[in-house]
This record gives C-alpha cells, structure tokens and sequence, in this order.
C-alpha cells in the first residue's frame, strides 16, 4: 500500500518540515500489522514527493474463522495492497503532528498538494469518489485498473496538509465501507474531532457518519445529532406512515382477513420467515399459533417477534407430522422458491400429509410483470418459476383432483384490466 | 410347579413384605430384569426403606420399566403389588407395548411374613402394615385376569417352582426358510394349484425345504373356498405352511361361531360352498392362526395387512386388530370403502414387511414393504414372493370371479418417494460398511437442511455426495508446502504397494447421474428425466442438464459401456471444467479484484522506490518490493490459468474419472485402472467434449521419481496438481482404511488458496503447522458415506436409507475446517 503527496510550493522541500520526516532519510515505523516506509522519491526546490510505503503482513491479518460467504476471504484478500483503515491508523501513527497541523507556521498555510493513491477500495465507485471529495474542493481524478471494486485516485487542491492528512484519514475507511477494528462510542468522539470545520456542511455527511461507525445504529443516531441532523428514527416513521400501503401489506392483510372468515382457531404459517405474519395473526385471538420455516435464522427472528407461537425448523419437502392438526395453514410467497419436482414433495407434504381443513396459497402473478418496466426476469433471484394466473389455475385444480380439496382465488392488490392483480391468492378447503 | 412365561412379558410379583419376592426373583431370574422398588428408593432417596420417597421410586420403577418393555426385554417388578392401585399403573404400561402381564402371586402365610420382618431391624414398621397387606392380597386374588393379567400363578412355600421361558407366539425369528409368501387367495382354488406347482410344492411339501407363508384370506368371493381351506390347512398340519389370519377368515369363523355379523363382501359364497361342501375342522384352524409371524431372523415380518416396526413380535389385541385389518382412519372413500393409513409410508423399521389386503395391479416396494396383494379373485393375480430372493412369481386369474368395488390402481404416487423430516433431523448414527457408525451432530444435520431441500436437486438423484479430500502432509522443503514425497511415503507407511497418480482438473467436482433412457430413469430411480449433473453440495448444474447428459450418453453408447457394465445407468464422478462456469462471482467479486489491486499498488512501489534509489539508499526494501510484485502476478497467472469464457455447453469440458456404480453394484471394489479404462473410452468417443484424465501408476517398492518429475512438470505449467490414490481404491491400512486419495497441489496453484505471498519465506513458515488430522478423519467419514449411499441404493433400500448418507455427507461438510487444506 502506498499514498505519495506531492507539493510545488516553494520551496517544495518544506514539505519535510511540515511532516515532520526529512527528505533525505528513509525511514521505517513498526505497525501492529507491518511496518511503515516514510521515503522521498523527489525532493527539490520545485517539487517535492514524500511516501509512505505499507509493508503489510498477509499471513499476519488473517484471523481464525471465515469471512462472509468465500470460505478463503481470509487469506485470498486486498487488504495488503490498498488503502484502507490501516492507512489510517499508519497516518494518525507516522504523521500525528503533520495532521495536527499546530507547527510550523506553514501548516496553517494553504499550499498547492497532491496525493495519489494508486488502489482505493471504492464501495459506490467513481462517483462517489467524486460525491465525497470534490465538495471539500479537490480536483478529483479516479483511474480505472481493472478491479471493479478499486480505482486509482489522485487528488489535488491548494489547501492545508492537515486538511489533507484528516480528509484522507476519515473518508478512505468511508468509501471501503469497512474497517478492520471494533468500533465503540469512542469512534464517535474521534469523527466529530477529525471531522471539525466539514462535515456538518459535507453534503454527504449522513453517508460519512454511517459509513465511518460501520452502520452501527447505537452510534450513528447520536453522532448524527450531534451534527444537528433530525433524529433519523423520526424520519423513519414519518416516511413510514406516509408510504402507501405496500403490496406485501396487502397481501398479509387479505391473508389475514380470509383466515378469520375460515373460522379457524389454529392457524400454521408454512415458510413463516422472521414472523411477519404470525406477528399480525397474534391481534386475532387465534387459540394455536405456529410457525415452520426451513432457515434457523429465521426462526430466531421469529421467535423473538412473536414468543407465544410454536416454531418448527423444517423443510417443507419433507413431510413433517409436527405440522398436522391445525385448522388453517398458509403458504403466502413459498411455493415459487420450490424447484417443480420439489413442489410436488411439498404438495405431498401440505395436502397430503398435514391436510388442514384451509390451505391459503399466494404466488406473484407472472403476467403482471410487465408492469413494472424495471423488472428483468423474477420478481426474486430465487424465484425458480412464477405463474401465469392459467397456471396457477391448472396447478391448483390438480391439487383439488388429487387431494380432495375445493379450491377459491382471490385477486390481491391493485388489479390490472389484462394482467390481473399482482399477487393470486388460492384458497383451498376440504 | 412348571410356570411358563412369554418372553418377553411382564411380570409382576404380589406378595406381602417379607413374603420372600426378592428371592424368588434372585433365584428366577437375572438381577438385571428384576426392577425392585426398595432398589427404587435408594436410587432416588439413598435409603431403601425411605416411605416419603414412595411416589418417586415409582416414577423411575415405572420408567425403567416401560424402557426395559418398549426395548422388547422381560422384566420383573419385585413390590409388593398387593393393592389393584398399585398394579393397575404396570398392567397399563404392558398394554402400552402391546405385551402381557404375567401375576406371580407369593402366597407366604402372614405369621412367617411376621417374623422375617421382625429379624430385620431396618424394617420398623408395626405388625398392622403387614396384616393389611395381607388382607389386600387376599381380597385382590380373584380380580387379578380381571384387571388385565393375562396369567397368575400362586407360590406358596415349599413349591418346586420351573420357570419356562417361551417366545411369543409371533416369533418364530428361529426358522429360516427360505419362504414363499401367497397373497390374498379367496376361494380361488385353481389359481392357488398353479401357483403351488409353478414354486415347485407337491403333495409331499418341496424338494428343496422351501415353506409357504399365507398372508390369510382364505375364503370368500371366490369359486372354491372349502377346496383352497382343506389345502392350506393340509399344508399346515404337515409343516410345510404357516397360515395367518385374514379379516375375512376372521369374520367366517365369527358366522361359524353363531355370532350376528352382517353377511357381505362375498360371505355369503362362502357360507354356501361350505354348506353344500363342509371342512372338517376349517373352524378349529380359524380359531388358532396367530396374528403375525417374524421369521429368519427377525428379517422378515408377515402379517394380513401389515404391521409397523413398534408392534412386530408382540401380541395385544390393538396388535391382532393392526394385523388383521391395518390402519383405518375411520373414513371412507367415494366407492364406500375405508380410507386406509399410510403405515408403509412411514415404516422406517428394518424387517421386511410382507402383506396383503388390499389389492394393487402390481405389487411394490414401499419402504421395506411389499403389499402381494394382487387381486386374484377381481380377476388380477395370484402372487407369491419368494424370501429371501425377492422375487415375485405370479399366476394371472382364470376369470374375474368377483366384481371389484373400485379400479385396481397401481400405486401412481410412490409414497416411500417422500421422505420424512425424521429421516434427516436430529442427531444420528448412520451404520456403514466401511467406517463402522458414522455420527451426525445435531446441529450440522439443522444446518444442512436447508442446502438440501432450498438448492439441491431431486433427492431420487441425489445417490451420492463425494467426500472432501485430504491434502498430503505438509512438505518438509523450505519452499512448499505440498510435495509428492510425503504422499507416497504415507502409503508406503499404510503399506500400500501400487498407487496411481491422477491429474487433478482444476474445475468443479461434478456427479452425473446417466441413464439410457427415460423408462430407466423412472423405473430405476423413480424420477423425471434421464438423469442429473450436480455439485459437490448436490446443487444442479445447469439450468437444463438434459443436454450435457445426451451428450454423455451418446459417448457411453459409442463406448458400448451400457454393454460392458451390463448396466442401463452409470454414475460417474467427474470434473466439469473450467472452474469459472461455476465460480465466475468468486473470480470477479474476489480474485480479479485482489490481481488488481495488488499489481497497481506494488507496481506504483516498485516505481516510487526505483525513483528514490536514485537519491537515498532504500536498502533491500525495493528488492523485497520487486520480489512480492512477481509473487502477485504469479497469483493472476495461477487463477486465470482456470478460467475460459463459457456461453454454452460446447465451451465446457468433462473430465470423468471413477465409474461410481452401474446396475451390478457400487464400483469401489475395482481398481483406479479398471475406473480409468472406461473413462478413456468416453474421452476417445467424444475427445472434443470429454477430457481424458492423464495419469502414472506407481509401484512403490520402487522408484517414485518419474511420477514426481511429471508432478512438477504439471504444476509449473500452472497445473492444480495431482491426487495419489492406493490403485486397489479401497486398501486396509494399519490401522482402518487408507485415505482413499490425497492431494498434491502445486506451488503456483497455491496462491489463490493461501494468498498471493504465501511462499515468501517468512510468510511460508507461519502456514506449516496445518492440523490436517480433522480434515482427514472428515474425508474418511464422508468417503464411508458415499460408499454406503451407493451399495444402499444399488440393493434397492429405500430412498430414506440411501438419503440418510448424502445428508449425512452434506452435514459433515459444514462441520467448520480450514478452507485452505
């Protein structure tokens, strides 16, 4: 990892004085994570280079136990050669003075300087490079080197080396979107001081301040206050009670509604997810609530949502005899993430071997799509198919032939004079 | 006095304190069966005497009890049992698990019962308890079959007292056969004649011992009831039959006995032929068939119609009911007939059930069951099942005798195919032939679940998972960390003679299921298709695999394979390549990415410190520089060396290179030769699509270097490596089996496993110590997984049991390893 800041100031070599390192000695700082180079490739009366030159330890990054979902994040990774929150915590440690900018006088003059980095990690690319610099007035030139995820940057301006050192220090962490330590309540104090002068008038500052404490809520809304935003809790709700009502909505909703009209007293919700369901189904005064879900996570989620109801860790392709003797069970957006011979498992499972008296099934309508010009392909990546309402029809007459059920539709939201609603709801009873 | 006891039963012994139960019980029976009630309360009190601690001992007295019952072992209850309270909690739990309760009553006179417990100090309690106790007993005597004993017996002092142990009348685990199991024969004479010859009986049984188990249902609807009594009940009585009961038999003899029953489904006939043609003794043979039989061994269980695991071998009268009629949801279909329950559905035990009942077009296997039911007398079959061959031999009706209420349907939707939540969850031990029980944790089976039912393909498919593999040791040279001496050294120390070096393709590991034809794929695996191409995790793929898969088959048909393996399927264990049609995101979200970085950043390094050279002395720093910027871009050549545009199958390549199982068995027996000799012939039918697997066969008695010398050759050009298999595939080590194969990757491969840098020297140094002890203890685990998925799947076992080991090697790979090995 490299970063190289240059000056035409005259004369150029003060910019030793004002990093407190001479130009003619290569020098080396000891990092818990490598060392530090503090070198001068130039240095001149008209131009002068320093360096800083991170020699970082592969093997001494990595930590036991996988990142993410490459099991060999750890050791196949970028952090050695790009500028990321180990830069920062090289310039805080080999140029604190510099960045304090108390002495020389000449800190506290504007001079022309440059700083180059030849592999940023950019999470939000070029544009945002230019979105979160060019506002503190740098002239912002972003190289393409072939990563996708990292750019070359150099950016120039006549201002402050502090300036500089600090811009650098809070926002290269800011565009990886990531930092290599824990961050606590003390990151916030170090933003806001860091931050002096520019941030609360970065039009950016809201994306600083989240990116900086790592999406931390616990953090982000106090530091937020503290730059005299509004709560952004109170926006949420704001916005939230302003928003139409959404399609999902709309379909727990009908779900809801067709379930009390059943008479049912125990309801299962098949693939019940974190609970958003059930969560409504607790106001109904149902006398058995339950839950299965093939994704633990989920149920955890679940479980915390709504404690009073029974859940199950199941795949709903396997027959499951915990799921028998409810009244009602819902599959409301499952049937589409099941591969079509797997379907034919869950059907086996649902109406064959659970066989509640009411089956209530929702599925995208498929010819609705075409409404939404944006949509390429499935509403969901995991979509393995979605119905047309003739073959959600087809499908569901078959269910009643092979399995003795009577089966109803109803449309849910917005319905389209050719396409239908978007979502189809089937209800079947035996 | 001899008292003969069904083993097992239960037996509860009555008598006062110190009428000398306990040493009844010593002398009668092992200290193991006898469940005591003072053992009770020291076990939870520390006291045998202690009274307040009553109500617990007999919370763990009637546990242990119902344990010792519902694991089939006898068991003796030494309490004093003389209040009907007391026994009535033991006469339930011996219903509960369908056994009898035996009384073995002590009948001690009072004065002696006195004066032992006065010699015995801790046994304070006044003279009263016992003159109650005694008084209990004598008002119980009477009641006691009343209360649902099945036998009670009196001891009185002085008795010579036998205790005979005889197997329930079930169990007749001792005869081996081998059998032929008859179906439903109602009054269908002629029929059971042919049939009856075409198995080879004559009057005098058969030439070669073979017996005849009846599945009952001997009479009504059909033309010649009294003919088809008289010869089942011939056979009987000369041995060379076993008869059950059927529900129709059951409901003539009840007629026969003047009961009031309603005279339909073909009773009727039956009473007529009867009376124009009487059986001598039809009604005493009626009278005595026992409900069901195990046989051979335990392998084998007949019944009427039917009987789950929990009920095999016992006898109650919701056993007899279950044997007779089967399970009845109490519903009935659109013709009037019961709904029946899907016992075999759910049957997981390990006998084979054979049944009958009710009629199927063809018989099928369900899950270890076979209903041979073939609805004779509607103008369908007679069928027999030959044990322990499993082969079906049928004799087609003369006529259709009687009218069927409904069609015969074959069973369309087989409902072993789904697969229970049971099946999967939980903790297991799955018994393999290779690695004794493998054991599946909890909560890698919870996290396995959703791979299996959200991505993986058609479970029917999935008949095998391959297991991970080991990494040979770790080099003792400076510069690596993988070499092939210290793989040929493990086998010369197993004692592995030949070994075979194979080119490791740097793809995706890839499974293909192959049949010849649809007709195959949906008789042999019961599935869609003709066939299926998955990942390591059972992932599909392809969206479509059809194609891929007619291009394999039309190489294994110019190879004549289908010919030489005798098989209309094959799985094969393959490489699908390259590596980038599966691993594309990988390669642009990480390792394109990381290429670039650190080549614009160690370049940029490179040029600044080249700079500053010239004007201070930057020491070894530039050369170190240099050096970590050739590392970096050796990392760029080692991944793109795996990657090439894919837009279609024609971009893609198979490299095959174990021939997993065909129709004649799982092919771990052969050797890698035999193996590779079919894959080449693929590769030679189809060179532009299917890569053949180069390879160098080792005798390791002597030289190793001509194989090592082609590794290194291999590996320089960018090659992944290669994997060292014992050539004999599965070979007895020292101790257990030798790793089935190790793998030795190459220097520059490497790099995208352990970083660009990791064979600096001090970067090297840090990664030696790889305890690979886990990962191999893993690959062999998962090796005896696959192995026994595939012998399962090839004898035919249910899809739960060849399910059980692919889940089970889906679980162990989540069991958390480093990546890197």
């Amino acid at each position: 990892m490299l970063l190289s800041i240059s000056t035409t100031h005259r004369p150029a070599t003060d910019l030793g004085f004002l990093l407190h390192k001479h130009p003619d000695r290569v020098q080396a700082f000891r990092l818990p994570f490598g060392t530090a180079h503090v070198l001068y490739p130039e240095a001149t009366d008209t131009r002068c280079t320093a360096t800083l030159l991170l020699e970082i330890d592969p093997v001494g990054l990595t930590r036991r136990g996988g990142r993410g979902a490459f099991a060999l994040a750890e050791y196949v990774n970028d952090r050695p050669y790009v500028a990321s929150s180990l830069l920062s915590v090289a310039l805080v440690t080999v140029f604190k003075t510099a960045m304090e900018g108390r002495t020389p006088a000449l800190a506290q003059t504007e001079i022309p300087l440059a700083a180059e980095l030849p592999a940023v990690p950019a999470r939000g690319g070029e544009e945002l490079v230019g979105r979160l610099f060019e506002p503190l007035g740098y002239e912002v030139t972003v190289t393409d080197i072939g990563s996708g995820r990292h750019v070359g940057l150099r950016l120039a301006a006549t201002t402050r080396l502090s300036a500089l050192l600090t811009h650098l220090y809070v926002l290269l962490p800011v565009l990886d979107d990531e930092k290599h330590y824990w961050v606590d309540k003390a990151e916030i104090e170090k933003l806001l001081r860091r931050g002096e002068g520019w941030l609360n008038t970065h039009p950016e500052r809201e994306l600083i301040t989240r990116r900086y404490l790592k999406h931390e809520r616990r953090l982000v809304n106090p530091a937020l206050a503290a730059l005299g935003e509004q709560q952004p809790e109170d926006e949420q709700r704001e916005a939230a009670l302003e928003r139409p009502v959404s399609l999902k909505d709309q379909r727990l909703g009908t779900v809801q509604a067709v379930l009390r009209e059943t008479g049912a007293t125990s309801v299962i919700d098949l693939g019940c997810g974190s609970g958003a369901l059930l969560e409504r189904l607790t106001k109904d005064g149902y006398r058995v609530l339950a839950g299965a879900d093939v994704s633990a996570r989920a149920l955890e989620h679940a479980q915390r949502r709504v404690g009073s109801a029974r859940l199950f860790h199941s795949p709903l392709t396997y027959r499951d005899k915990r799921l028998r003797n409810y009244d009602a069970a819902t599959l409301v957006e499952v049937i589409e993430h099941f591969d079509p011979p797997r379907l034919r498992a869950l059907e086996q499972n649902v109406f064959g071997s659970a066989q509640p008296r009411t089956v209530i099934v929702t599925t995208p309508n498929a010819e609705y799509n075409r409404l939404w010009p944006s949509l390429e392909g499935f509403r969901h990546p995991d979509h393995r198919f979605e119905f047309t309402r003739a073959e959600f029809a087809a499908w569901a007459t078959r269910i009643e032939a092979e399995y003795g059920y009577r089966v109803r539709f109803v449309p849910v939201g917005p319905e389209d004079a050719e396409a239908g609603p978007p979502t189809q709801m089937a209800v079947f009873t035996r | 006095m001899k008292i003969t006891l069904g083993d097992p039963c239960l037996v509860v012994l009555i008598g006062a304190s110190g009428s000398g139960k306990s040493t009844f019980a010593e002398r009668h029976f092992l200290p193991t069966e006898t469940v005591s009630s003072d053992a009770c309360r020291a076990l939870v009190a520390d006291d045998p005497n202690a009274q307040d601690a009553t109500e617990d001992a007999f919370a763990v007295l009637h546990e242990i009890t119902s344990r010792r019952l519902a694991r089939g072992r006898l068991t003796v209850i030494d309490a004093t049992n003389v209040q009907r309270e007391a026994r009535e909690p033991l006469v339930r739990i011996a219903r509960e698990h369908d056994l009898f309760a035996a009384a073995i009553v002590i009948d001690t006179p009072e004065a002696t019962c006195q004066a032992r417990n006065a010699t015995r100090p801790d046994r304070d309690f006044g003279e009263h308890v016992i003159r109650r106790q005694a008084r209990d007993l004598r008002r119980s005597l009477k009641f006691l079959q009343k209360e649902g004993f099945r036998f009670a017996h009196t001891v009185r002092p002085g008795d010579e007292i036998e205790i005979v142990r005889e197997p329930l009348w079930a169990n007749r685990a001792h005869e081996a056969g081998p059998f032929d199991i008859v179906g439903d024969v109602h009054g269908c004479h002629e029929e059971l004649s042919t049939l009856l010859d075409r198995l080879g009986y004559t009057e005098a049984g058969h030439p070669e011992g073979r017996r005849l188990v009846f599945v009952g249902d001997y009479v009504d609807r059909g033309p010649d009831t009294p003919n088809v009594l008289r010869t089942v009940m011939r056979l009987q009585a000369a041995g060379h039959a076993i008869a059950l009961p059927g529900n129709h038999d059951v409901k003539l003899l009840r007629k026969l006995n003047g009961r009031d029953v309603q005279v339909t489904h073909g009773l009727a006939e039956s009473l007529e032929q009867l009376e124009a043609d009487p059986v001598d003794g039809a009604a005493d043979f009626l009278k005595d068939l026992t409900s069901h039989v195990v046989l051979d061994g335990g392998r084998l269980v007949v019944a009427h119609a039917g009987m789950p695991e929990r009920y095999q071998g016992r006898s109650s009268r919701r056993v007899r009911e279950f044997a007779l009629y089967g399970e009845t949801t109490g519903e009935t279909d659109e013709f009037g007939l019961p709904v029946r329950g899907d016992w075999a559905a759910d049957y997981r035990g390990r006998a084979t059930v054979v049944y009958g009942h009710t009629p199927v077009a063809e018989p099928g296997w369900v899950n270890n069951t076979i209903n041979i039911d073939t609805g004779c007398v509607f103008g369908g079959a007679l069928t027999a099942l030959r044990w322990p061959e499993r082969e079906l031999v049928s004799v087609p009706a003369t006529r259709e005798h009687y009218a069927p209420a409904k069609p015969l349907r074959a069973l369309e939707e087989r409902p072993d195919r789904l697969l229970d939540v049971e099946d999967i969850a939980g903790k297991r031990f799955v018994q393999t032939r290779f690695a004794r029980t493998v054991t599946i944790r909890e909560e890698l089976a919870a996290g396995a679940m959703e791979v299996m039912s959200r991505f993986a393909v058609d479970p029917r498919w999935l008949v095998y998972l391959p297991p991970t593999m080991a990494p040979t040791a770790t080099s003792q040279r400076e510069d690596a960390l993988e070499h092939p001496a210290e793989a040929f050294a493990e086998y010369r120390a197993e004692g592995v003679g030949h070994v075979v070096c194979e080119e490791k393709h740097m793809g995706s590991r890839a499974i293909a299921v192959v049949c010849r034809d649809e007709a195959t794929a949906a008789t042999r695996f019961g599935a869609e298709g003709t066939g299926a191409l998955y990942t390591r995790t059972g992932r599909p793929f392809l969206d479509d695999a059809e194609p891929a898969l007619a291009r394999i088959r039309e190489a294994a048909t110019a190879a004549n394979l289908w010919e030489t393996l005798e098989s209309d399927w094959v799985v094969l264990d393959c490489e699908l390549l390259p590596w980038s049609a599966k691993a594309q995101q990988l390669i642009d979200r990480q390792y394109a990415p990381v290429g670039a970085a650190g080549t614009a950043a160690l370049e940029a390094s490179v040029a600044v410190l080249e700079t500053a050279a010239r004007r201070v002395d930057v020491g070894a720093l530039l050369e170190r520089t240099r050096e970590r910027a050739r590392r970096v871009a050796g990392y760029v050549h080692a991944y793109q060396h795996y990657n090439w545009p894919v837009s279609g199958l024609e971009d893609l390549r198979l490299a095959p290179f174990h021939v997993l199982a065909t129709e004649s068995g799982a092919c771990f027996d052969r050797d890698h030769a035999w193996h590779l000799e079919h894959c080449d012939a693929l590769a030679a039918a189809d060179p532009e699509w299917i890569r053949r697997t180069d390879r160098r066969f080792v005798d390791l008695t002597g030289s190793d270097a001509e194989a090592t010398a082609w590794w290194e050759e291999l590996t320089a050009g960018g090659g992944e490596g290669m994997v060292v298999k014992p050539l004999a595939f599965t070979t007895r080590g020292r101790r257990g089996f030798a790793q089935p194969g190790i793998k030795v990757r190459g220097r520059e491969y490497l790099r995208i496993i352990y970083g660009p840098e990791y064979d600096a020297p001090d970067q090297i140094a840090r990664l030696r110590s790889r305890a690979l002890g886990r990962k191999r203890g893993l690959a062999g685990r998962e090796f005896a997984l696959g192995v026994e998925a595939l012998e399962r799947f090839v004898r035919r076992e249910p899809l739960f049991r060849v399910h059980e080991c692919v889940f089970g090697v889906l679980a162990l790979e989540s069991e958390p390893i480093d990546p890197r090995l």
